[in-house]
């Protein structure tokens, strides 16, 4: 466990020296909310606001977490094979990568509230479903950048392998946050929830399985 | 000869399946009319295809522990057969949409299902392509299609349970073996099941082994 948070806090001090990249993600993000603005004004439509919400949050994130193995070297590789075990790695990697997605979603929702108008009647809940959406989109995109790393790290396969394996959760996530918006009670959206993290403890499942065959060279 | 057994009963069935399909007696139901034949050639397409990506996943599993040509070979084509066997669900799958619910493609959470699993077999073949060491090759797309098989297979099998479909059985709409699934359609529709799996195991072999004799032709 002590290994593990010296993991997530060398992804942080590594993310940080390239602040750069960093700022270039929600930059990224604040700049396609603003020509959304442009070509939309005023969205009052529920769905079609939800769903632009989260069209930019999976690009976002497709291009937050694609950096997170495309970046080492071989050198930076095997200094980790020798140093932690390969499920510390893919474990803090997500971990790190969850945070990353939840500050992009709320440096996100600001910017949609600031130009796009909104008017979510339950906030919890929505900041929950961001909370889980974040957990969720962070392990399958780590596990995917990982496999697409081991394939000559092209960005176009990243989001070829990743978007049909996203859309079982995505389309959970996004029912999910359309009721929070509308405000509707949860018992009938915690089903939702529940279901969200089940798919995100399955994907936990199978990363601690697989990483292994991908780590070793 | 005893060895091909299977491959004689495969011939056999799918010749019933075509004879009886076309010519045996359907029970007359509005809307459906004669189109309920497409049950033989539609719904086993999936029921095959499921077989060959359980095949393909097992492979793929023992070729992780055990990386092999024969695993790798035998993940990569029951994959192919699989992929070929569900764009032929889809394609019998629109002309009876058309006929019955008047589109080509509708919103329904079986369609879509079945779209998304099309994407990621495409993905699985474009990974295996961008690799080049078949080792390397194997391994990495083995993970993968574990990883997105099991995610298929929640999206297949739980989330239809959480949304209506137009398909019988859900969504209010009777299955068909509440009043349709007689016992003159039970006695095609079996059989063609075992019929088009065969069909897709001897398709899966003969690929299987025209790979092997061209590695051992690269060989020598």
């Amino acid at each position: 466990m002590n290994r593990l948070w010296k993991l997530i806090a060398l992804e942080f001090s590594l993310e940080f020296r390239q602040k750069n990249a960093l700022a270039g993600t929600f930059i990224y993000v604040l700049a396609t909310v603003f020509v959304s603005y442009l070509a939309f004004r005023r969205i009052v439509d529920v769905p079609t606001w939800n769903a632009l919400f989260w069209i930019i949050m999976l690009f976002a994130a497709v291009n937050a977490v694609a950096r997170s193995f495309m970046q080492e070297g071989s050198g930076v590789r095997l200094h980790y094979y020798f140093l932690a075990s390969p499920l510390g790695v893919v474990f803090s990697r997500i971990l790190y990568n969850s945070m990353l997605l939840l500050s992009i979603g709320l440096i996100s929702l600001g910017a949609f509230h600031v130009f796009l108008g909104g008017n979510i009647q339950d906030m919890p809940g929505f900041l929950l479903g961001l909370l889980l959406g974040s957990l969720g989109l962070a392990s399958i995109l780590t596990m995917t950048s990982a496999i697409a790393s081991r394939a000559g790290n092209s960005p176009t396969l990243m989001a070829i392998l990743s978007f049909p394996v996203l859309i079982p959760f995505l389309m959970v996530l996004i029912r999910y946050s359309k009721n929070a918006i509308d405000g509707i009670a949860w018992t009938v959206n915690g089903s939702y929830a529940l279901v969200m993290a089940a798919l995100t403890g399955l994907v936990y499942a199978l990363t601690y399985i697989l990483f292994p065959y991908l780590w070793r060279d | 000869m005893i060895k091909h057994w299977w491959k004689v009963l495969c011939a056999l069935l799918l010749s019933y399946t075509v004879v009886a399909g076309f010519l045996g007696e359907v029970p007359a139901l509005p809307i459906l009319n004669e189109s309920i034949r497409n049950l033989y050639f539609h719904v086993t397409m999936w029921f095959s295809m499921m077989i060959l990506f359980i095949i393909s996943l097992v492979y793929s599993i023992r070729n992780l522990g055990n990386p092999t040509f024969e695993n790798d070979t035998i993940a990569l084509e029951s994959a192919k057969i699989g992929m070929l066997f569900g764009v032929l669900g889809l394609l019998t799958g629109m002309v009876w949409a058309k006929f019955t619910w008047g589109a080509w493609w509708v919103n329904d959470v079986k369609l879509n299902g079945a779209a998304a699993t099309m994407l990621v077999y495409s993905a699985y073949f474009l990974l295996r392509g961008s690799l080049e060491d078949p080792e390397k090759k194997g391994r990495i797309s083995g993970v993968y299609s574990v990883f997105a098989f099991v995610m298929m297979l929640v999206f297949i099998m739980v989330l239809p349970r959480m949304a209506d479909s137009l398909h019988p059985g859900d969504g209010g709409n009777p299955g068909f073996n509440s009043y349709d699934l007689d016992k003159n359609l039970r006695k095609v529709f079996y059989p063609a099941i075992i019929g088009w799996s065969l069909l897709g195991v001897w398709l899966m072999n003969i690929g299987y082994r025209m790979k092997k004799l061209q590695a051992n032709k690269y060989q020598k």
